[in-house]
């Protein structure tokens, strides 16, 4: 088990929010102390216990292979907060 | 009397009977609002027009037929706002489709009235990490409602809805349910389902009911649930009559104490009056047994990481783009995503997503993510071995009474501490109902507290029938 102790700016880049300085120092402080609680996990013996992901297991869902009506491109960019034309606008990303 | 204060099953004997019309029922829900919502800010908007409409429209021949419903704003109803009370998606979003709960609803016959406040993103248990409003305890307007379906649960006792969706990830119908004195149910996972429910941990989330009576909320379960393609984790299982319980006696109904569920820590006037509902029960014929839960001491550290890494990803996809805030000050993509989301999302989604991806971050993952799906197994199997010897399992839904506004902000490990008693229930997928059980008095006023009954895996049938028995008897 690692050390309980966040990277706070490294974290903050993955997860792609940016955080002041003050804000970094609040939620390090915050975070390593929910992390400390968290390690009350690493007191139990869990080495052969199967892992489980979902609690009402169900495998391999497929659904028919057939075509049914889906989201028109109006409706897909009815919310976009920019557009041009029939496009989502991003900012340019090429040089 | 105004209608808001009816229940559904009060107002389908007056529709059939055709003292009233759904418009009349709709009618008196807005009036109420208007009255009573500025003090509780449970609604951050509704469209009385809207559903004046619908009710007009609405086939009375079905069980649901004109009875408006309030909805989480976490689930997307088509034409309306769906803003998680968030900033990110409060200025610009409307929904284009209707969420697999809500076209069950629908198909039911009911209407959806209004977007009921929700901690952002259904992160926090007070609503008060909402980010577009305050919500207040109906029974002492100092006190939170609870969270994070506070806006349902305060309307629906607050007497401003007749009854309303909620979400439920570790308690959130819950424990608001508790908080206000209404009666709120989680099922089964799997029973719902969740597409058009803006996911938060969707190995956790449940919808659900939130009602003013038991009976209520089997009538409204009746029509949430259903296979739906569109979740591959829905059920395809068969779905019951959940009334069919409902006032039949709980004779030789074997109740299960967990002796971890009972602790020091607990509010004495929670313990009070779970004492005298377990009596109660025990007078009404159940068989009371003291069980054991032994790795429940795990729940809340298993369930702090399995949900913030299942949010981290699952909110991977507010990127300013498709839906939602963009930044007006970024000069290229990555600034773009910063600013987009850093605007947007408030310090509680924040944590949230920077602990879940920490969690799931290089080198991390097996000491954080797999080691919580290793507990996971171990609690849930502590439940499986439980109910080999007992039907339902009793506990407080809370270890306190509602606190007061601000009383827990900005200490999030000690708010999370107060999941305790539903946060097991969530990570082993079993459906649990809170109803009301007594009060405690606190600075002169009795606030509700909250009898939280939980069912064997897609036993609602049962778990209701042992919480209006106990309603009823009270």
């Amino acid at each position: 088990m690692p050390a309980a102790h966040i990277d706070i700016q490294h974290v903050a880049k993955l997860s792609r929010l940016s955080l002041t300085p003050e804000e970094a120092a609040h939620y390090e402080k915050q975070l390593n102390g929910v992390l400390a609680y968290i390690d009350t996990l690493t007191a139990h013996d869990l080495g052969d216990v199967e892992p489980t992901a979902h609690a009402m297991p169900v495998w391999d869902v497929t659904r028919a292979d057939t075509s049914r009506p889906g989201f028109s491109q109006e409706q897909c960019l009815s919310n976009a907060p920019k557009r041009v034309g029939d496009q989502f606008q991003i900012p340019k990303v090429i040089e | 009397m105004s209608l808001a204060t009816s229940t559904i099953a009060h107002l389908r004997q007056r529709l059939k009977a055709g003292e009233i019309t759904p418009r009349d029922i709709v009618q008196d829900v807005a009036k109420a609002i208007e009255a009573r919502n500025g003090e509780l800010g449970a609604y951050l908007s509704y469209d009385t027009e809207a559903a004046l409409k619908e009710a007009d429209q609405a086939d009375q021949s079905l069980p649901l037929g004109g009875i408006p419903i309030g909805i989480k704003d976490n689930l997307n109803v088509t034409g309306q706002p769906c803003t998680c009370a968030s900033k990110f998606l409060a200025e610009n979003y409307t929904s284009p489709y209707d969420a697999g709960a809500i076209q069950k609803l629908r198909q039911g016959g009911a209407v959806p009235l209004g977007r009921l406040n929700m901690d952002e993103f259904a992160m926090g248990s007070t609503t008060e990490n909402s980010a577009l409003g305050t919500t207040r305890n109906p029974r002492d307007t100092r006190r939170v409602p609870g969270g994070s379906s506070g806006g349902s649960a305060a309307a629906v006792a607050g007497d401003i809805a007749i009854a309303a969706l909620g979400s439920d990830t570790g308690g959130s119908i819950r424990q608001p349910a508790a908080f206000c004195g209404c009666v709120g149910l989680k099922p089964t996972y799997g029973r719902v389902s969740r597409f058009g429910l803006v996911a938060f941990a969707s190995s956790l989330d449940q919808v659900g009911p939130i009602t003013k009576t038991v009976e209520d909320a089997a009538l409204l379960l009746n029509h949430l649930c259903g296979k739906d393609d569109r979740d591959s984790t829905s059920l395809n299982v068969e779905v019951p009559d959940f009334t069919s319980g409902i006032g039949k006696d709980i004779k030789g109904l074997r109740i299960g104490l967990p002796k971890e569920y009972f602790i020091d820590g607990t509010h004495a006037g929670v313990s009070a009056a779970v004492d005298a509902a377990i009596q109660k029960l025990e007078s009404l014929g159940a068989i009371i047994e003291q069980i054991s839960l032994p790795h429940t001491e795990l729940g809340v550290a298993t369930y702090y990481v399995l949900a913030p890494a299942e949010a981290s990803a699952n909110l991977a996809r507010f990127d300013g783009v498709r839906y939602g805030h963009r930044s007006s000050s970024a000069s290229d993509l990555m600034e773009h995503y910063l600013k987009s989301r850093s605007e947007g999302f408030g310090p509680e989604v924040k944590r949230r997503i920077l602990l879940g991806t920490y969690m799931l971050s290089s080198g991390y993952y097996d000491a954080y993510y797999l080691r919580a799906q290793k507990a996971r197994t171990l609690i849930r199997n502590d439940f499986t071995e439980a109910f080999s010897k007992v039907d339902v399992i009793v506990s407080p839904t809370s270890p306190a009474p509602a606190h007061k506004l601000g009383e827990l902000k900005d200490n999030p490990l000690a708010a999370y501490l107060e999941d305790v008693f539903t946060i097991p229930v969530n990570l082993a997928g079993l459906p649990g109902i809170s109803v009301p059980c007594g009060d405690v008095e606190l600075d002169g006023v009795k606030l509700p507290v909250g009898l939280q009954l939980i069912g064997k895996p897609l036993d609602e049938v049962t778990l209701l029938r042992a919480a209006h028995a106990y309603e009823h008897a009270r």
